[in-house]
């Protein structure tokens, strides 16, 4: 579902993304680990069409990047630590809004799923900016899954939030999972990552330094690894 | 690693009638958010409405030299007041990161323009529509000339279609609030001398064939950078 050769990114002189090679399957819940500056949220944006990569080859859903980037974002649903939403409008006007920009007509019955999905159907008519943190979270969890994306890209979606919005986000992050959807997350709270994905990634100086399947490790065992592959 | 199956795809959001509901989606969603806040109207009406107050004291003027100097202040009344709203309406896309948000959205970036354009004619419209009164009792001239309204209409349109794609340029830094002016006002500097003539002349009862070369250039320049934005736009609001 995403594959990425040879990926390089620079910013003037300095090179945060190094050849990094990256590939992720159908279904898949990769979680992508590295410390503050490693590039995941560059590595993100780019795979987000954000942002334009220095050389590489990448593919998404089936999509070169950054040829055939509106193809991409139309299967690409993305949550990061900002809400991306607006706090003047209601969170129902928040998805009609999202929903007339990505062509989807008559969306009155997808709008009700997705609030009920992400527990906010009784505050529909409420403004965004009244809500919690934890709550702008979830809505934007439902912005991101609006239009029934193939590829879900979350950057640090638990940044901000207390533990108990981060059990809740937990929660609808395996139900998104659980759907089907190609999944890449970013985080450096290896804590909160441990059983949720299917794979764990450490990036580490612009490339992928490890790489270990869930099943082939005890969630224990995760920091262990994740600092055996920073050579810390 | 197999090499990827590449598809092409007609997209159905390259056609006419998608194109123009991604505007009027991010015009709805501009009008409505505004009425609920009513931050970007009520600052830029109280900044102009106190320009022209502080005008009518400095200037003890007397009815013909009021007819030189009006459309000089009227210019600078909107273009100042323009600013503001033209910052505070980008600045609200990038608080929330709600930018990112409308560019990851599958519609043609221009789309967007169009929309964040719109939507700040009509402020600044609105904004006009109660300056142009107010302006007109306390200095006792008559503006509502068909002709100077046509002025203000080509004249808006020309700031801000180089307004919303620099302050889309502007807001990209952390200097946006003093960014933008810097930008801005050397390149509306056709507009701004094409307006004050032309409005100047209807307000004097100047001839047309003298008009005319002004009202020409205004609507050069509107096609001209309406043209530029629809086309740089997609560059400018990438990294």
């Amino acid at each position: 579902m995403i594959q990425v050769r040879k990926l390089v990114k620079r910013f003037g002189l300095k090179t945060v993304l190094n050849g990094l090679n990256f590939q992720v399957g159908e279904g898949e819940f990769v979680a992508l680990l590295g410390p503050n500056g490693a590039g995941k949220t560059t590595f993100l944006r780019i795979l987000a069409s954000l942002s334009r990569p220095s050389l590489g080859d990448l593919y998404v859903a089936g999509y070169r990047l950054p040829d055939q980037a509106a193809a991409v974002r139309r299967r690409l649903g993305v949550v990061s630590h900002l809400p991306l939403l607006y706090g003047d409008l209601t969170a129902e006007e928040n998805l009609i809004f999202y929903a007339r920009m990505y062509g989807m007509s008559s969306a009155g019955r997808r709008i009700q799923e997705v609030l009920e999905l992400v527990g906010l159907a009784a505050r529909r008519r409420d403004l965004v900016r009244t809500f919690s943190r934890g709550m702008q979270q979830r809505l934007a969890i439902g912005r991101a899954v609006l239009h029934d994306p193939d590829v879900m890209l979350f950057d640090e979606p638990h940044t901000g939030l207390d533990q108990d919005a981060c059990i809740m986000l937990d929660t609808v992050l395996r139900e998104v999972a659980a759907r089907g959807r190609t999944v890449v997350m970013t985080s450096h709270d290896l804590a909160r990552v441990a059983g949720l994905a299917s794979r764990y990634d450490v990036l580490s100086r612009g490339k992928i330094a490890a790489s270990v399947q869930s099943s082939e490790i005890e969630p224990d065992q995760l920091l262990a690894f994740y600092r055996r592959s920073l050579g810390s | 690693m197999d090499k990827p199956i590449v598809r092409n795809e007609v997209s159905a959001f390259s056609s006419i009638r998608s194109f123009s509901s991604a505007v009027w989606a991010v015009v709805w969603k501009d009008l409505s958010a505004e009425l609920r806040s009513r931050e970007l109207i009520s600052a830029m009406l109280v900044f102009a409405l106190l320009v022209i107050l502080i005008f009518n004291f400095a200037l003890e003027l007397d009815a013909k030299t009021r007819g030189t100097v009006t459309a000089g202040v009227l210019w600078v009344t909107f273009a100042f007041a323009g600013t503001l709203g033209l910052n505070r309406s980008m600045a609200m896309e990038k608080d929330r990161g709600c930018l990112d948000g409308l560019l990851l959205t599958p519609v043609d970036r221009s789309a967007i323009y169009f929309g964040k354009a719109i939507g700040n004619l009509f402020f600044m419209l609105l904004v006009e529509a109660i300056v142009l009164p107010v302006y007109s009792v306390l200095y006792s001239t008559n503006l509502f000339k068909p002709g100077l309204l046509l002025v203000i209409l080509l004249g808006s349109i020309g700031y801000v279609a180089v307004g919303t794609l620099l302050s889309a340029m502007a807001v990209q830094t952390r200097t946006r609030d003093i960014l933008l002016p810097i930008l801005l006002f050397p390149l509306v500097v056709p507009v701004m001398i094409a307006a004050v003539k032309s409005s100047s002349a209807f307000l004097e009862g100047g001839a047309m064939a003298d008009i005319w070369p002004w009202l020409n250039l205004l609507i050069v320049y509107d096609v001209i950078f309406t043209a530029v934005a629809f086309m740089v736009f997609d560059y400018v609001v990438e990294e």
